[in-house]
């Protein structure tokens, strides 16, 4: 099978798991013997050549043809006074928002020069680029042969629904993460929501990253559940991470690593970490990243009087985040809504025990792991305690979470997503 | 003359409640009463008032022919006597007939026999004393032990307590070319007989009666009475051994699971040879065939009939094992709350609740926990069993500072 894939970012050029998934995905789909063209905004040269690349920014379009004017014509809702950033939460949102506003580019000509120099990136001109990318996306659906169109997430669905227009194969719309995680109950309006649905409405089959997100988007977005499927995302590299470094501190180290923003719930950690220490004064906090709620999670610890035993260490990245994993004795992830979150993943990698909220997609796949709802302070402390006093859990942890990860394979997830292509396939008339 | 031996476990565990980390050394009553009352006033209105009534019926019906056993857990017999006293009415009820009888346990269907000979004899000996007060002064003479759990060592210690029989599961890994259908006797002491649960007919009743997938289904008296005539005819014991729960609660009213009992005596007696007997009866009278050899404890659960259900991963060995350690600090505490704690927390479904296994036997075990994960039941018995270790430390202190 020929696919024609629309992503905005594939590593090594990568801002958040969205392109680490579609990378997976893609090894995944090579293994079974599928084509993949991949079409990204910007192409560095530098990506391991899996698929058939194709750089938006290197194809010309002629503006007066009349395909264009069609697309343009079903994109005109892109053309709203706002801006927004994919994976900020709700209060860094508004203020891009702000910002936007008094600095808006004028869409329309830029959009409809014949080259356009994409950033790939989620900056100012985003809203720009994503109606651009769905022009270019036209044209290659016409250069070049397909028999299946894969969407990435919102920021590829226009380009997606472009593409299905002109050669008329079957698009397949995957959802990595809803603008209702971002933005919680205010996910309900603005362009994105509506490049979301549109998108979602359009397509012929839609794959959802958990059945959480697949529940969202039958329940939010009015989608047919019968063409709603599971695909769990899986581990690139499932292997266990020994890592040398030692801990300086006695005490046990419990961790939140993650953005500090109101998705991820760190507010109930820090609420559980005062539950804790009022017991056992023998366990250290630490909050690792950067993100909005930081400030707030600052005050809130120091109103608490926990500052010498809840630390921040504020963005982490590379051999850093291995370390924070391999000190920790406990991993916690209470996210207010996570599609997937493969963050969990990463810390069993380390041997690590972890805690993850029930609203998290990950939760469906990890069995090793302590479910707790991101608002039960109380449960999450107990499991907390649990893990530190108890050794026998630890140790099962241990032993069945490295078994476990074994089996979280792209090729998996590929040989699913081959059926949906296939079956596809035959329905076309 | 061949024979049927009903055996029926009735059992509730006391459930924990939701015990937090912060409640200890704060709370000590760890006991889910809501929970623990309203589950045994369902499981009485759907499965024990029903059948209790129904076995009455038949009893009366064929003048004593007809007869069962049962076995109550103490920590049962504590909920009827709390929440459901019309059951346990109708239990002496059954008993009084003279056609029911009663099999010992550990008073807290409990895992005691597996580590300490002591505690295992002490909680036979609290459950007969119960047995004996409630049942009008009523002495079992076969044992039952938890989930059906035997050795050749547990059968040399229960033949020391002075039972004349004991049940056990007919395991394939132990019995290999032999048949359930035959009294057996304990390899060290040959005066305790073995009775045998033939699985593959106890469980088409407790397990497959209302499976729609079974090639089987429905089970009718007339292909069980089938069935029954097929055992070869110098095998004169069929053992069917269940929980009683099976009787409306585990395959409900609706699957007919009540209609097929009232009728099968009936068709038993018309169609076949066999008659029915309970447990001390089997034991008596027919001719142990030959001494079995279970070097390994067995067990009634899953497909393996082993202890992995309890004891199977390191969650249940850790709570075992520090459970166990405090036996000798609680035998000295005379304190009657101590005592039922000791008790209660002994009880096998705790350790249940932990099992990990559930990758393969997962149905069956999920139905059985009011946890959503084994590692939820683990950190709930923890928490209780370490405010426990501090009560039981303080009352040592206390012992100390009068001595």
């Amino acid at each position: 099978m020929k696919v024609l894939m629309f992503g905005w970012e594939f590593p090594p050029h990568i801002s958040g798991g969205l392109g680490t998934a579609c990378y997976g995905l893609v090894k995944g789909l090579v293994h079974h013997n599928q084509d993949i063209i991949f079409v990204v905004p910007k192409l560095w040269g530098d990506e391991e050549p899996l698929a058939d690349f194709v750089n938006a920014s290197d194809i010309e379009i002629d503006y007066r043809e009349k395909k264009f004017i069609d697309t343009w014509k079903n994109l005109t809702y892109l053309e709203i006074n706002s801006f927004l950033v994919p994976y900020l939460g709700p209060q860094e949102f508004e203020k891009y928002t702000d910002y936007t506003l008094h600095h808006r580019s004028d869409v329309d000509e830029t959009v409809f020069s014949n080259k356009y120099e994409f950033s790939g990136k989620y900056g100012k001109n985003l809203m720009e680029e994503v109606s651009r990318y769905a022009l270019v996306a036209t044209q290659i659906a016409k250069m070049k042969d397909h028999d299946i169109i894969h969407a990435h997430d919102w920021l590829a669905y226009p380009a997606g629904i472009a593409a299905k227009q002109i050669s008329g194969k079957p698009l397949v719309a995957h959802i990595h993460a809803t603008q209702f995680d971002r933005a919680g109950q205010g996910g309900a309006q603005g362009p994105v929501f509506e490049m979301e649905k549109a998108g979602l409405l359009a397509a012929d089959h839609v794959v959802a990253v958990s059945h959480l997100t697949r529940n969202i988007v039958i329940e939010k977005y009015g989608v047919d559940p019968d063409k709603v499927s599971v695909l769990h995302n899986a581990v690139l590299d499932a292997s266990i991470i020994h890592s040398t470094i030692r801990k300086n501190v006695p005490e046990k180290i419990v961790t939140f690593l993650g953005r500090i923003t109101f998705q991820k719930g760190p507010e109930y950690f820090v609420e559980a970490a005062k539950k804790v220490i009022d017991r056992d004064p023998n366990v250290r906090f630490v909050m690792a990243g950067s993100g909005d709620l930081l400030n707030r999670m600052v005050e809130r610890v120091a109103e608490l009087g926990m500052g010498t035993r809840f630390h921040f260490t504020g963005f982490l990245k590379g051999q850093d985040v291995d370390d924070m994993y391999a000190i920790s004795d406990v991993y916690v992830m209470p996210s207010v809504s996570e599609p997937f979150g493969i963050a969990p993943l990463e810390a069993v990698r380390h041997n690590t025990p972890v805690i993850i909220s029930k609203q998290s997609g990950v939760a469906e796949v990890l069995r090793n792991a302590i479910k707790i709802d991101f608002w039960d302070v109380d449960a999450m402390a107990d499991a907390i305690f649990g893990l530190l006093h108890y050794e026998s859990i630890a140790r099962m942890f241990k032993e069945l979470g490295s078994e476990e990860l074994k089996n979280l394979k792209w090729e998996h997830v590929a040989a699913k997503l081959v059926t949906v292509y296939e079956k596809l396939h035959k329905q076309q008339p | 003359m061949r024979t049927i031996c009903f055996y029926f476990q009735v059992h509730q565990p006391f459930r924990i409640k939701p015990y937090r980390f912060f409640d200890i050394g704060e709370d000590h009553y760890y006991w889910d009463d809501y929970s623990n009352k309203s589950i045994i006033r369902k499981v009485a209105t759907k499965c024990y008032l029903p059948m209790n009534a129904l076995l009455l019926d038949l009893i009366k019906r064929y003048n004593g022919k007809f007869k069962v056993t049962f076995s109550i857990s103490g920590v049962c017999l504590d909920q009827f006597e709390a929440y459901a006293p019309d059951v346990l009415a109708s239990f002496q009820e059954l008993v009084a007939t003279g056609h029911v009888e009663l099999l010992s346990e550990t008073d807290a269907h409990a895992l005691a026999s597996l580590t300490s000979e002591e505690e295992f004899a002490r909680s036979v000996e609290r459950h007969k004393a119960k047995i004996k007060r409630l049942f009008n002064g009523y002495e079992p003479k076969v044992f039952r032990n938890t989930e059906l759990i035997y050795s050749d060592k547990i059968g040399a210690m229960v033949s020391k307590l002075g039972y004349q029989g004991m049940l056990t599961e007919g395991a394939k890994h132990i019995l290999g070319w032999k048949s359930p259908n035959f009294v057996y006797q304990n390899s060290i002491d040959p005066n305790l007989k073995i009775l045998l649960k033939n699985f593959q007919l106890s469980d088409d009743i407790a397990f497959r009666f209302s499976n729609k997938t079974w090639s089987d289904y429905p089970l009718t008296t007339e292909k069980f009475v089938n069935w029954i005539n097929a055992i070869p005819k110098e095998q004169e014991v069929l053992n069917l051994f269940m929980d009683y729960e099976t009787f409306g609660e585990h395959q409900w009213a609706e699957t007919g699971i009540f209609e097929f009992m009232r009728v099968l005596p009936e068709a038993v007696f018309n169609y076949t040879d066999f008659d029915f007997s309970t447990t001390t009866e089997v034991a008596k009278n027919a001719n142990p065939i030959a001494k079995i050899n279970v070097p390994v404890p067995i067990s009634w659960a899953d497909e393996e009939r082993d202890l992995t259900a309890w004891l199977g991963n390191d969650l249940q060995k850790e709570a075992f094992t520090k459970l166990y350690e405090l036996e000798a600090q609680v035998k000295k505490i005379e304190d009657a709350d101590i005592q039922r704690d000791w008790n209660y927390l002994q009880t096998s479904d705790h350790f249940y609740y932990m099992c990990t296994k559930f990758f393969s036997d997962g149905a069956v075990h999920s139905y059985f926990s009011h946890y959503d994960t084994p590692y939820d039941a683990f950190i709930n018995y923890m928490n209780v069993l370490s405010d426990f270790i501090l009560r039981v430390k303080n009352k040592e202190k206390e012992l100390v500072g009068v001595q």
